[in-house]
């Protein structure tokens, strides 16, 4: 028998931003049967920026999320569902509301920097008797020592594990290695230590097995891939490679590779791939929602994807600023009509790579 | 005679509050309540022949030569110390101005319901948070021409401007805004979402509104903002419209920026600054009503 480590299936939160927070309850119902029967032991469901997250700024979801988190629970017969929180933007009764509805684990995410606006929603959490579990998002932007003080806040607030979430899919091996490492040697061995990958430079799996191998047990799929940017680790690639290199996770390899084929990539007609957008994302390393943002940004100002998205990754824009986005394209449409963007262009991508990217 | 007024709290919100005051000619500063007599705040209240009380609002009470003069009293605390300074100040029959989310009062967000309150002889007014005294207005300027059945503020702040009270209670925050975007705003339901930005150098406070609104009137919404902007740059300078108001469909989005003046707390933190300035615009209003005369040209 190999390492244990738990796998958490996001595709219907993280991959809430792929189909513009739409799921209904039926979708839902079955895609947690299938996963449930797969021996998935955590699914989560929650719009993709979290509990109340249905907003002008991030996309109004189609059912209410309670809906379908209460679906879900009703559903799932081992699994626990898990929802996600980012404090600023959910509240405490959001939590509570999910409770109600039967969800057994809260994900509580921050900015990389910020870990103490979570200290009331994670003893919130452990009060209502739910597991809580800890996002340290866009942990590129911050040094391995700095990250695990952070973390260290969230423990002393009750987490349960905390994640190194590479929100931005910018980090390359080395990079997950170093922040797991320092989380892992740093935080109580009871506290358990996840990862959470997009898969925007093409190395979503490949960070999950070094994670593991950096002292994670807790790690981030998602059936399919599906999610923010060029989507996230897929699930039944991580079992299939875990399987491989002898690590358990207790999930049938062909039960979840046929969610990921049947339901996401037939019926819904979704699989996120790693296209000059998305790269820049990861490249720039910009909060990867931002992606369908720019898209719909491009569209309305004529401003291309992968401009706005640097100039956005530029300014230093921290995950939930989605906002800035509409006003980033505007400001560069004025600039593309006028023809002064075009010949500042190169110059410019070299700056904004040399200040955002510095994965260092 | 100029209005008397006393700050509670002397951390940077009470701080910059002062400076605000001194600044005030129809305001008069009296003193400065702390509760550590180390603060860097009571020290430079005592630089300033500002009567420096580190036993908090006890200590205040207590020195009856200084409460027999004051009449109007700024709590920049916590909204569970403002819970107890209020039943004393209200006991005491001082007019407070609460910038903590405890909300006793009614709100107020000057260029919208300045007067409203003052009116009724209200004791206690409270100033929202500082995304609601940024945003507001904005929502009210949509919502007095088109009817607004949802708006939605994101205010963005730089992490340093963050204290250690707006960080344990985020939540408050978001639900005290939002209540205000729809009590006073005039929007039928409101949201509210902060986020914090540690970039360095730090930002400046940005906030997005986005309204959707009944029928969309580009001229006449966007004529209201215009209009809206100019009332708050009376009072805080620094308040600005980062780019034209976009319209999409039945929304409206509108992009502001709010500098600080910068009296005390860093330009970038034009969140704070928004709050002291709306507080002190406030306490003019008060002073006007009880009859202090204003020299000519004096006054922010």
């Amino acid at each position: 028998m190999g390492k244990y480590v738990r796998i958490t299936d996001t595709s219907l939160r993280d991959g809430s931003h792929a189909i513009r927070h739409q799921f209904t309850v039926d979708q839902i119902t079955r895609a947690v049967k299938a996963l449930d029967d797969a021996g998935v032991p955590v699914i989560e469901v929650t719009h993709g920026d979290g509990l109340a997250g249905s907003s002008v700024n991030y996309g109004f979801s189609g059912t209410d999320e309670l809906e379908l988190i209460e679906a879900a629970c009703a559903t799932a017969k081992r699994a626990k569902i898990a929802v996600l929180l980012l404090p600023g933007i959910g509240t405490i009764h959001d939590i509570k509301e999910a409770q109600k509805r039967g969800a057994k684990m809260c994900r509580i995410a921050t900015h990389c920097t910020e870990a103490d606006i979570s200290a009331q929603h994670i003893a919130a959490t452990k009060e209502l008797g739910m597991e809580a579990v800890t996002f340290l998002m866009m942990s590129h932007m911050i040094e391995p020592p700095q990250l695990l003080e952070q973390a260290k806040l969230m423990e002393s607030y009750g987490a349960d594990v905390v994640y190194v979430v590479d929100s931005a899919g910018a980090q390359t091996m080395d990079m997950v290695k170093a922040r797991v490492s320092a989380l892992r040697q740093g935080l109580d061995p009871k506290t358990h230590v996840g990862f959470h990958a997009h898969n925007n430079l093409g190395l979503g799996v490949a960070n999950a097995v070094v994670a593991v191998e950096s002292g994670a047990d807790n790690i981030d799929g998602s059936a399919r891939g599906l999610g923010a940017g060029a989507g996230n680790a897929a699930t039944e690639a991580i079992v299939a490679v875990f399987n491989k290199i002898g690590i358990e996770t207790g999930i049938d390899l062909y039960g979840v590779a046929d969610v990921a084929e049947d339901f996401i990539g037939t019926e819904l007609g979704l699989t996120p791939i790693v296209n000059r957008s998305s790269l820049i994302i990861g490249y720039a390393g910009v909060y990867s929602s931002f992606l369908l943002h720019a898209d719909r940004a491009s569209q309305k100002f004529g401003v291309p994807t992968h401009k706005i998205l640097e100039e956005v990754g530029r300014r230093k824009a921290v995950g939930g600023q989605e906002d800035l986005i509409i006003e980033v394209a505007q400001e560069l449409s004025g600039k593309y009509e006028s023809g002064i963007e075009e010949a500042a262009d190169k110059d410019k991508i070299e700056v904004s790579l040399a200040t955002a990217g510095s994965p260092t | 005679m100029p209005l008397n007024v006393a700050v509670i709290g002397s951390g940077n919100i009470g701080s910059d509050l002062m400076y605000k005051i001194f600044r005030a000619k129809e305001l008069e500063m009296i003193a400065l309540v702390g509760i550590d007599p180390k603060s860097d705040g009571l020290a430079r209240a005592r630089k300033h022949n500002v009567a420096a009380i580190d036993s908090g609002i006890e200590g205040l009470i207590a020195r009856r030569d200084l409460m027999e003069k004051i009449d109007v009293v700024f709590d920049a605390t916590s909204a569970k110390a403002h819970l107890h300074n209020a039943a004393l100040l209200e006991k005491e029959g001082k007019f407070a101005i609460d910038l903590t989310p405890a909300a006793i009062g009614p709100y107020i967000i000057p260029p919208v319901n300045l007067t409203e309150h003052l009116e009724k002889d209200v004791k206690n007014v409270n100033m929202v948070t500082c995304g609601g005294q940024a945003t507001i207005p904005i929502v009210y300027a949509i919502s007095r021409v088109v009817r607004t059945p949802y708006a939605e503020i994101v205010a963005t702040i730089a992490s340093k401007s963050a204290g250690p009270g707006t960080r344990a209670n985020i939540d408050e925050f978001t639900e005290t805004t939002a209540r205000g975007v729809e009590v006073v705003g005039g929007a039928e339901k409101g949201k509210a979402i902060i986020i914090l930005n540690p970039a360095e150098p730090p930002l400046i406070m940005r906030d997005t509104v986005h309204a959707i609104v009944e029928k969309v009137d580009e001229a006449k919404i966007t004529e209201s903002i215009k209009k809206m902007v100019a009332d708050v740059q009376e009072y805080v300078p620094g308040y600005k419209l980062k780019a034209e108001p976009v319209f999409d469909g039945n929304r409206v989005s509108v992009f502001l920026e709010v500098t600080g003046a910068a009296h005390y707390l860093p330009s970038y933190a034009g969140n704070l600054d928004i709050m002291t300035a709306a507080a002190v615009r406030v306490a003019r209003e008060v002073a006007k009503r009880r009859g202090v005369a204003v020299p000519v040209g004096a006054g922010e």
